[in-house]
C-alpha cells in the first residue's frame, strides 16, 4: 500500500457540523416514561386483535393497524433473557465501562423482548434463558434509563 | 413517457400540518395520514403490497427511519423502499411509486411522505451542502434573497414588490380555505404595505413573511394499476407523465450568463412529449413547490414558459386565485405548510384531489380535466407531474 503522499502545504479545515434534535414522544410513549419513573411499574399494550403485548409500548399495532392508545397492561418487573452480546469496546457514548452486557429481555406478560443493561454477573457467565429482575434508578432522567439495569433472580 | 401500463391515485391521506405536535411521535403522526389514505382509497393494508418511505435525510437525526416507522407505516412483513432526493423527496416518492406500479412489480402501492422539522435544525442540515472550503462559511443555508433582487432588477423594486406580496397574501386567502394547512393568518389585501415594510428581513429583500414554514407532518398516497384504480375508484387521478431535471453546480458558477432553470427545461420536454402547446389553456390547474412568494412568483414564468412580465400580469389580474383562470395552490402551498419530506408530494396529491373532486373547500370551481404538479429541491432540482382526468391513452 502506498503510504509516501506529499502533503506538504495541504490544508485540513476542521469543521464542526451541530445537529440539535429533540424527540416528541408522544401520548403513549409519555405515559410508559412517568408511570415507569413514578409509579416503577413497567406497561405495555395489548392488541387484542392479534392477540400480542407490546413493550415498549406503541400507539397502533404495526400489524393489523389497530389502535392501542388506551389498551394498557401492566407486565413484570421480571423476566428471561431472549439473547444478549458482550461490549468489548470502549466509547464516549457508551453507558458503562467495558466489558459489559446488553441483553434483550422479555418479561413476564410481554410477547416483546426490550434492550437493557444487564449487570451483577461476569459477562462469561451470562447464558439464553436465565431470569433477571430490574433495578430502578435512584433518580430519574425521564427516560428507558429509569430502569437502572437488570440483574439475576430466582427463577 | 412510455409506461407499460397506467397508473391512477386512488387516496390521498394527509396529518394536519403545524409547528408543533408534541402529542404524537413519528410514526403516530405518519399513522394519521396512512390511516386516511386507506380509507380515501377504499382498501386495508392488506391489499397494499409495497410501502415506499421518505423524508429528508438528517433532518430528524434518524437513522433509516423507514425501518423504524413500520410501528406507523404498516410496511411490516411487506416490501419496502426508501427514497431520499431532499426537497423533491416528496415528489420523487410519487415517481417511484408510478415506476413500481407500471412495471408490473405491484398491483398497489403506499408512498408516505414525512417530516417533524420541530425535531431537528434544518437550515443546520442543509449547511452541509455548500462546499466545505469555498461556501460553508459564507451561505444562508436554504433562504436566499437572489430572486427578490433579480426581479427588482428587472421589473423596478414597487411593481417586483407588490407582486410578491400579492402573490403571499393570495396563497394565504388559499390556505384559509384548507384546514389542514399549518399557517393561516388571515391577511388580507390592505396589509400589503404595512407587511412589505414591517415584515423582518431575512436575506436582501426576502422578508418573514415571503418564507415558507417549517412544519410537522405526514401525506400518504395510494396508487393503483389501471385495472385495480378502475375497480376501487370512480374518479381516480391518472398519472399522464413525470418528468425530473436536476443540476447540482453553484448557482452564480457562469457568472451573469443566462442559465437554463431546471423548471423552464423540465417543463418545456413535459409539454413537448404531451403535445401541450399553450399550458395556460391547456392545464386546468397548478400545484406548485413555492418555498417563497418571491420564487412562487419568478417560477410562474418559468413553468408555463412565459416571457417578459406575463407571469406578473397573472398575478396582479388575479389569473392565479381559487376561482381565478389559472389556479396556482388553492392548498395554500408550501408557504402555508412545510413538512419537507412530504412537501413535495403534497403537491400532487392536492393535484390529484383536485382532479378527483374530492379537494373539500378548496375545491376549485370547475372541473379540473389537467393539472400540474411541481417539486423542487436543492440546488436546482425540478420534478413535474402531469396528472389527467381520463385514463391517459
Amino acid at each position: 500500500m502506498q503510504s509516501d503522499f506529499d502533503t506538504s502545504d495541504c490544508y485540513t479545515i476542521e469543521g464542526k457540523l451541530a445537529l440539535p434534535y429533540t424527540y416528541f414522544a408522544g401520548r403513549v410513549g409519555s405515559r410508559f416514561i412517568t408511570t415507569l419513573r413514578d409509579q416503577h411499574k413497567i406497561m405495555g399494550v395489548r392488541c387484542a386483535a392479534c392477540d400480542t403485548v407490546f413493550v415498549p409500548p406503541r400507539q397502533t399495532c404495526e400489524r393489523c393497524l389497530g389502535d392501542l392508545t388506551d389498551s394498557w397492561c401492566e407486565v413484570g418487573s421480571r423476566g428471561r433473557v431472549v439473547n444478549f452480546t458482550v461490549v468489548r469496546y470502549p466509547d464516549r457514548h457508551l453507558p458503562r465501562p467495558v466489558p459489559f452486557v446488553l441483553a434483550m429481555i422479555l418479561l413476564e406478560g410481554a410477547d416483546t423482548p426490550i434492550v437493557h443493561l444487564l449487570e451483577g454477573i461476569p459477562p462469561e457467565q451470562v447464558a439464553v434463558d436465565m431470569a433477571v429482575e430490574a433495578v430502578f434508578a435512584e433518580t430519574t432522567t425521564n427516560t428507558i434509563r429509569d430502569i437502572d439495569h437488570f440483574k439475576p433472580c430466582d427463577a | 413517457m412510455k409506461k407499460n401500463r397506467n397508473v391512477g391515485i386512488i387516496g390521498v391521506g394527509q396529518s394536519v400540518y403545524s409547528s408543533h405536535r408534541e402529542e404524537v411521535n413519528q410514526p403516530e403522526m405518519i399513522n394519521e395520514a396512512v390511516v386516511e389514505a386507506l380509507e380515501s382509497a377504499g382498501v386495508t393494508i392488506d391489499d397494499v403490497e409495497c410501502i415506499v418511505h421518505g423524508n429528508m435525510e438528517l433532518f430528524e437525526m434518524i437513522h433509516q427511519p423507514d425501518l423504524w416507522h413500520v410501528l406507523g407505516t404498516g410496511a411490516y412483513g411487506k416490501e419496502t423502499l426508501r427514497v431520499t432526493t431532499g426537497g423533491t423527496t416528496g415528489a420523487t416518492l410519487v415517481a417511484a411509486a408510478d415506476h413500481l406500479v407500471a412495471s408490473g412489480l405491484h398491483d398497489v402501492v403506499l408512498a408516505i411522505g414525512f417530516e417533524k422539522l420541530q425535531e431537528g435544525h434544518t437550515t443546520g442540515g442543509i449547511t452541509n451542502m455548500a462546499d466545505p472550503l469555498w461556501g460553508r462559511q459564507l451561505q444562508t443555508g436554504a433562504l436566499t434573497g437572489m430572486t427578490a433582487a433579480q426581479m427588482i432588477d428587472e421589473f423596478g423594486e414597487e411593481r417586483a414588490k407588490k407582486v410578491a406580496m400579492k402573490y403571499r397574501i393570495q396563497m394565504d386567502q388559499h390556505a384559509m380555505k384548507n384546514n389542514k394547512a399549518h399557517r393561516r393568518l388571515g391577511l388580507s389585501p390592505d396589509q400589503a404595505e404595512e407587511l412589505a415594510e414591517n415584515s423582518p428581513q431575512l436575506v436582501g429583500e426576502l422578508r418573514m413573511i415571503h418564507m415558507c414554514s417549517q412544519s410537522d407532518g405526514a401525506c400518504a398516497m395510494v396508487f393503483a394499476s389501471e385495472e385495480k384504480a378502475k375497480a376501487l375508484c370512480d374518479q381516480p387521478a391518472w398519472i399522464k407523465d413525470h418528468i425530473t431535471a436536476h443540476r447540482e453546480e453553484m448557482f452564480c458558477i457562469f457568472g451573469d450568463a443566462p442559465v437554463l432553470s431546471t423548471h423552464r427545461y423540465a417543463a418545456r420536454k413535459l409539454f413537448g412529449r404531451c403535445g401541450i402547446t399553450n399550458p395556460r389553456e391547456e392545464i386546468d390547474l397548478f400545484e406548485m413547490y413555492d418555498p417563497s412568494s418571491w420564487w412562487g412568483s419568478d417560477w410562474l414564468r418559468e413553468f408555463l414558459l412565459l416571457e417578459g412580465d406575463a407571469h406578473l400580469k397573472m398575478i396582479e389580474n388575479d389569473e392565479i386565485a381559487i376561482d381565478g383562470a389559472f389556479p396556482v395552490n388553492p392548498s395554500g402551498g408550501v408557504i402555508a405548510s412545510n413538512p419537507i419530506g412530504a412537501t413535495a408530494m403534497v403537491r400532487v396529491a392536492e393535484a390529484a384531489l383536485q382532479v378527483m373532486g374530492r379537494a373539500g373547500d378548496h375545491q376549485v370551481p370547475k372541473t379540473v380535466n389537467q393539472a400540474l404538479a411541481s417539486g423542487f429541491g436543492g440546488t436546482m432540482w425540478t420534478v413535474l407531474f402531469l396528472l389527467t382526468r381520463e385514463v391517459p391513452s
